[in-house]
């Protein structure tokens, strides 16, 4: 009894009294009831795909967000899992559950070569560089169309698993795991892994981080190795889900989409990309259920993204939560915006 | 076969070099990465076609209300979108991103994807070194050619070209001078959309138009202006004639090398920057290397 009066009340402290992370806890209430509140199979395909996408997003997030290495061409990772991953099945017959991870291995060894012209760039020559990869894999795939199906793509993969609900938890827990490890890599205030905060002064200031003994370009070669993988596993999950997997995946405007995604979350944080997609991605596929809707749905993607920029450059969550949470001046616990003096200390707010 | 690939590498070269001068002006002056400068020649080029096939204006003067309107969507753009933004640099080039959709979508709605055709110039064509080179094409490379003449001489000559010159070394110490950036960005913004419409105007004839013409040329052009060094504009041209030859040669020379052009490009550029990380003609400062 005194041990559910202790949780309840740390619940309280913890979850109740921070706005942001009751939208956190009703997140994943959401997510994890999913297949309860609808079994339309339509809606369950847009979370999964959102899923897949916010791990793709994530892990552009790591690397640009964080390190502050501007890739424009993550399709790159994307792309060379899901065709690994879908090789890999239809002329070995191999498992996804072997696939997949090897999917993000290739990835990594991708980002590998991508490294080696961009560890000595910065800034703008390293987004333009990475851009050019995506498309030189493109022309390499054309040349093979025979065993990579040219512009037609690969299809006929096996499915993720039997039922589209196992299939669903199956995604959303690769998701959770995925946001844990990526949140743990970045988290600058992290005790025992010193990666995030390495990973902040070399976005800050490169430099700086040098001239302090850091081996920088070890460390922008583990954001580059993670944030590979991390994007071959949503590659490779997208494929064994989808069963199909094409040039799109390698697209420039792929690329492009995952930054939209994440500047409309928020740059820099593990939450913002999330919110992006999970508010840009199913709003888009929503729209395209209308007759009216499917050919202006691009159109309303790219208003929103105008009209966010507008009015909230540094991203919609951080925006809420700026409105929504207040940080007491003394003793820097966060209050929620209601309240008049701070819920510990009693000092006032503003 | 050799003179084939010396004038439809010229050609491109051209093009490329047109739109890369734009692209590189108003990011060295504004530091705006603009991704729909492309955007802003397929739009003049639909203007034209418009123009043309629906209200049957003659060319000529589809061809200079096409590039006049563009600038003034370019200043527009510039003043409602990129200007609001600009201390965020990732911002503005999202933004760009977005409006180069917003276009596309647009263009998708009224006219559809499939590719139209639109009436050259001048019909005909003359033989030069063997290979037939439409009049069409010579015209197009005659413009080329003046108009980044004319800017140069403009750049280079000029009291106002001097001040893009200096604002593009260094913002503030300009500033300090005298002279009025944001004057300067909104001109050097017209400057940079006006050479895309042209570039617009007298390639539209000769590539067929459609909403995703932009897709390609903003590949290269990027490539081009990174190879010659960013913020150069003598090297962005360079670079462009560079890519626009290894393009025509791959796609003259390597059997399946249509697929291949833009790869074999890219490919240049990144060896390149393997030697010199800053580009071609890039300054780089010594204590900012790495």
């Amino acid at each position: 009894m005194i041990y559910l009066k202790l949780l309840y009340g740390w619940i309280r402290q913890e979850i109740f009294a921070i706005p942001g992370r009751i939208i956190a806890l009703t997140f994943f209430l959401f997510l994890f009831l999913g297949p309860f509140i609808t079994q339309q199979p339509y809606f369950l395909r847009i979370i999964i795909l959102t899923c897949i996408f916010g791990i793709y997003a994530m892990s552009w997030d790591v690397l640009s967000g964080f390190t502050g290495q501007l890739s424009l061409g993550h399709a790159l990772f994307f792309g060379v899992a899901a065709y690994t991953v879908a090789l890999l099945d239809i002329y070995l017959h191999w498992s996804p559950w072997l696939t997949i991870p090897i999917g993000g291995v290739l990835s990594v060894l991708s980002g590998l070569f991508v490294c080696l012209p961009a560890l000595r760039l910065r800034g703008m020559y390293l987004g333009l560089v990475t851009l050019t990869f995506p498309i030189i894999l493109t022309g390499i795939l054309y040349i093979f169309s025979d065993v990579t199906g040219g512009e037609l793509g690969l299809f006929g993969m096996r499915s993720l698993s039997s039922s589209i609900t196992l299939a669903y938890y199956t995604v959303a827990i690769i998701f959770l795991i995925s946001a844990y490890i990526m949140y743990k890599v970045t988290d600058a205030e992290d005790k025992f892994l010193r990666i995030g905060i390495i990973l902040h002064a070399i976005r800050e200031d490169e430099i700086a981080a040098r001239s302090s003994g850091i081996r920088t370009n070890r460390y922008k070669f583990i954001a580059f190795a993670v944030s590979g993988f991390f994007a071959g596993v949503a590659g490779g999950l997208y494929t064994h889900f989808m069963r199909v997997t094409g040039p799109s995946t390698l697209e420039l405007f792929f690329s492009f989409q995952v930054i939209l995604w994440v500047i409309f979350g928020s740059t820099a944080t593990i939450y913002g990309p999330v919110v992006g997609v999970f508010i840009l991605y199913p709003v888009t596929e929503i729209i395209s259920i209308f007759a009216w809707g499917e050919p202006i749905r691009q159109i309303i993607f790219a208003l929103i993204l105008i009209l966010a920029l507008f009015f909230m450059p540094e991203g919609i969550s951080v925006w809420i939560l700026d409105k929504l949470e207040v940080k007491c001046p003394r003793c820097k616990l966060i209050n929620n915006f209601i309240r008049k003096k701070c819920r510990a200390c009693r000092a006032e707010l503003k | 076969m050799i003179s084939d690939i010396l004038v439809n590498g010229l050609i491109a070269g051209g093009m490329y070099a047109m739109l890369a001068v734009g692209f590189a002006l108003i990011f060295s002056v504004a530091g705006i990465v603009n991704i729909a400068h492309t955007g802003f020649y397929m739009i003049a080029a639909f203007l034209i076609f418009i123009a043309t096939k629906y209200l049957h204006q003659s060319l000529l003067l589809a061809s200079l209300s096409g590039v006049l309107f563009t600038i003034i969507l370019g200043i527009i753009c510039f003043k409602v979108l990129f200007d609001r933004v600009k201390e965020h640099v990732n911002t503005v080039m999202i933004m760009s991103i977005a409006l180069v959709i917003l276009f596309q979508e647009v263009l998708l709605l009224i006219f559809g994807g499939s590719f139209q055709g639109m009436d050259p110039f001048f019909a005909g064509f003359v033989e030069i070194l063997g290979t037939r080179a439409t009049i069409q094409h010579l015209s197009a490379l005659l413009v080329i050619g003046l108009v980044i003449i004319g800017l140069w001489l403009w750049l280079y000559k000029t009291r106002i070209g001097s001040a893009i010159r200096a604002v593009s070394q260094d913002t503030e110490t300009a500033n300090l001078m005298g002279i009025n950036v944001s004057h300067i960005s909104l001109l050097v913004m017209a400057v940079s959309v006006g050479l895309a419409g042209i570039a617009g105007a007298v390639m539209g004839p000769i590539y067929m138009i459609s909403p995703v013409m932009w897709l390609q040329p903003i590949v290269i052009v990027l490539a081009s202006v990174v190879l010659g060094g960013l913020g150069s504009i003598g090297g962005a041209v360079i670079g462009a004639f560079i890519l626009g030859y290894v393009e025509t040669l791959a796609v003259f020379l390597i059997p399946g090398g249509s697929f291949l052009g833009g790869a074999v490009s890219l490919c240049i550029m990144i060896l390149v920057l393997l030697i010199r990380p800053e580009g071609l003609f890039g300054i780089f400062f010594e204590e900012e290397r790495l």
